[in-house]
């Protein structure tokens, strides 16, 4: 099985302040740590499992700048065997879309019999770039993968989540997309070994030409959709904060259940 | 035409929640631009579905067909594009949900129409569509510009807008519309999987305490199931904890988990990814415990606590033993 697996390296933000920047369209960078986007954590492993379960290869691509190659690299680590970095300045401010376009054109001229995404992207959850590769590649896909069971060269049933705890299981046939959902498998821990030699293995970069796109096809020209300005969002609620010490506050927190007869 | 067209979404004999949040702001939407709210709906014996979006609708496409039976996207695809090159609709609105998102990005792809998705604000500026999406897990929120044409397409994010009736009474046309079949149809529906009963059922609750990546290990775990034994509560969680294999997963809350409506929701540790906000919306009252002030559940909870769940939750079970006389 040759397989190949599209990543992003993003900012964790789960756990970090995040604030808007001084353009108003873009929060500040300095200070986030990045990774590898959860769903994208999934996907590799997902890729790798198949490979050491039916041999073949995984190929791993994205689309960034020079820091992606650490994301890169860990997927190397993981066990993927080549990786593809697709990067130029011409891309600032390009949307999903016009990154579906460029891995889409990379893509076409290689070998393959699947390809995986994760589902979203944690930073602007889009959901957008698998489905749109799959379209451009003309190859059937399928969305929100939980299992996946490659039956040979052929065929592939996937179990798709749906709402409620739902769901569906469909047939694909190969080549095809499947965008992962998280939790379809249990990522492993990379050892310092493998990330050694992932240092090692060399990552191809591709410029806009190499590529095949126009500079009219990428950036915000390219694109469907671009970010006019960030703001806070606003709250549901008005929440009221409990203060004080520990004790205070969990004496607090006992009178509320009180007053609501659940103690 | 150049109107709005909303694609209906049903599973099991049942219109979801989604398609009439979106025919209410199909509607406002509509009304403001002084033009004419479609909807379609897809399937096999759905004449008695298409009759409730008539209530909003001033036309139902109506497309039955035996190959509708479940959804598969290559067949909706394949349809979809055929009325919207006939009806040219301004704006074409579509769920972002399991159907929404298997099929849009590729909708819109292959007509050349430019999407926004997730959307949980819609709104024209002199005939520029105008959108509000999240991003960043729920940080920020961002105003975003649709490339300007004739045609766009969002996916609306579930529970974002409210359903209501249309304040004056329509009564929209059915008018059927053709099936037309994919190319080649490569994917086949086999069949739903219904998950099995869980040995708690978190949704009956009076008292649920919700845990989050905050738990940092399933050794905490029997911590907080102490705590909900001491008060009668039961105990479920955010995707995270289902994902890695700490909790079954019909403990999980959220949109692709179980919705709860207990008295309260005591949150601990979780941040408030929007997936799991939508499965607390029932919740009477909540209280979230969370170490980060930043974190978005704040934004919906009744009470917060910033403060480490790891000296809230040891603190309480203190409490409570000594309210009971120490003896609990």
């Amino acid at each position: 099985m040759n397989i190949i697996v599209c990543v992003k390296h993003v900012p964790k933000c789960a756990e970090a302040e995040v604030r808007i920047d001084s353009t108003g369209k873009d929060i500040e960078r300095h200070g986030l740590v990045y990774d590898i986007n959860e769903w994208d954590d999934y996907a590799i492993e997902e890729a790798v499992r198949i490979k050491e379960k039916l041999g073949g290869t995984v190929t791993v691509i994205t689309v960034g700048p020079e820091e992606a190659n650490s994301t890169l690299r860990k997927c190397l680590a993981r066990g993927a065997d080549q990786a593809i970095r697709i990067y130029d300045p011409k891309l600032a401010g390009s949307d999903p879309y016009v990154v579906a376009k460029a891995l889409s054109k990379v893509i076409k001229n290689m070998q393959f019999n699947f390809i995986l995404t994760g589902v979203q992207a944690e930073d602007d959850g889009s959901a957008v770039v698998g489905p749109v590769i799959a379209e451009l590649l003309e190859i059937p896909h399928a969305t929100m993968v939980k299992k996946l069971e490659i039956k040979d060269k052929k065929t592939a049933v996937v179990y798709r989540e749906l709402e409620g705890g739902l769901m569906e299981v469909v047939e694909v046939e190969l080549p095809a997309l499947f965008t992962i959902q998280t939790g379809i498998n249990e990522p492993r821990y990379v050892s310092i070994l493998g990330i050694r030699r992932a240092m090692q293995k060399e990552i191809k970069v591709l410029g806009l030409k190499d590529v095949g796109l126009d500079e009219s096809e990428v950036g915000v020209t390219g694109s469907w959709t671009s970010i006019d300005k960030l703001f806070i969002p606003p709250a549901e609620k008005v929440c009221q904060f409990l203060k004080g010490s520990s004790e205070e506050v969990a004496l607090k927190i006992l009178e509320i259940l009180r007053s609501r007869g659940l103690i | 035409m150049a109107g709005i067209l909303v694609l209906a979404e049903h599973r099991q004999q049942q219109l979801r929640d989604i398609t009439f949040e979106m025919l209410s702001k199909g509607r406002e939407l509509a009304d403001k631009l002084n033009t004419t709210l479609s909807a379609v709906i897809l399937g096999k014996n759905i004449k008695e579905l298409a009759k409730p979006l008539a209530e909003y609708a001033d036309k139902v496409f109506v497309v039955e067909h035996d190959a509708l039976e479940n959804f598969v996207s290559d067949h909706y695809q394949s349809t979809l594009a055929q009325l919207i090159k006939q009806e040219d609709p301004l704006l074409i609105m579509i769920g972002h949900s399991s159907i929404g998102m298997e099929l849009a990005p590729r909708l819109a792809a292959a007509l050349n129409i430019p999407l926004a998705t997730d959307c949980i604000g819609i709104e024209f500026e002199d005939n520029t569509l105008v959108v509000t999406r999240q991003m960043y897990g729920g940080k920020m929120n961002a105003r975003v510009i649709v490339k300007k044409s004739k045609n766009y397409m969002v996916t609306v994010r579930q529970a974002a807008f409210k359903a209501q009736k249309p304040l004056r009474s329509i009564s929209g046309q059915l008018v059927d519309f053709p099936y037309q079949p994919p190319s080649e149809a490569k994917k086949r529906f086999l069949e739903l999987v219904t998950p099995p009963p869980g040995a708690v059922d978190i949704t009956a609750a009076p008292l649920v305490i919700g845990i989050g990546r905050g738990i940092k290990d399933k050794g905490n775990i029997p911590m907080v199931e102490e705590l909900a034994q001491m008060l009668g509560a039961v105990v479920g969680c955010s995707r995270p904890i289902v994902d890695k294999g700490w909790m079954p997963s019909d403990r999980q809350i959220g949109q692709s988990g179980k919705s709860i409506k207990p008295k309260v929701y005591l949150a601990l540790g979780i941040s408030g990814a929007f997936q799991h906000l939508v499965g607390i919306k029932g919740a009477e009252l909540v209280i979230a415990v969370n170490k980060d002030p930043n974190a978005p559940i704040f934004g919906y909870a009744d009470f917060g606590v910033v403060e480490d769940l790891f000296k809230i939750v040891p603190t309480l079970k203190k409490k409570i033993a000594e309210l009971r006389g120490g003896g609990a």
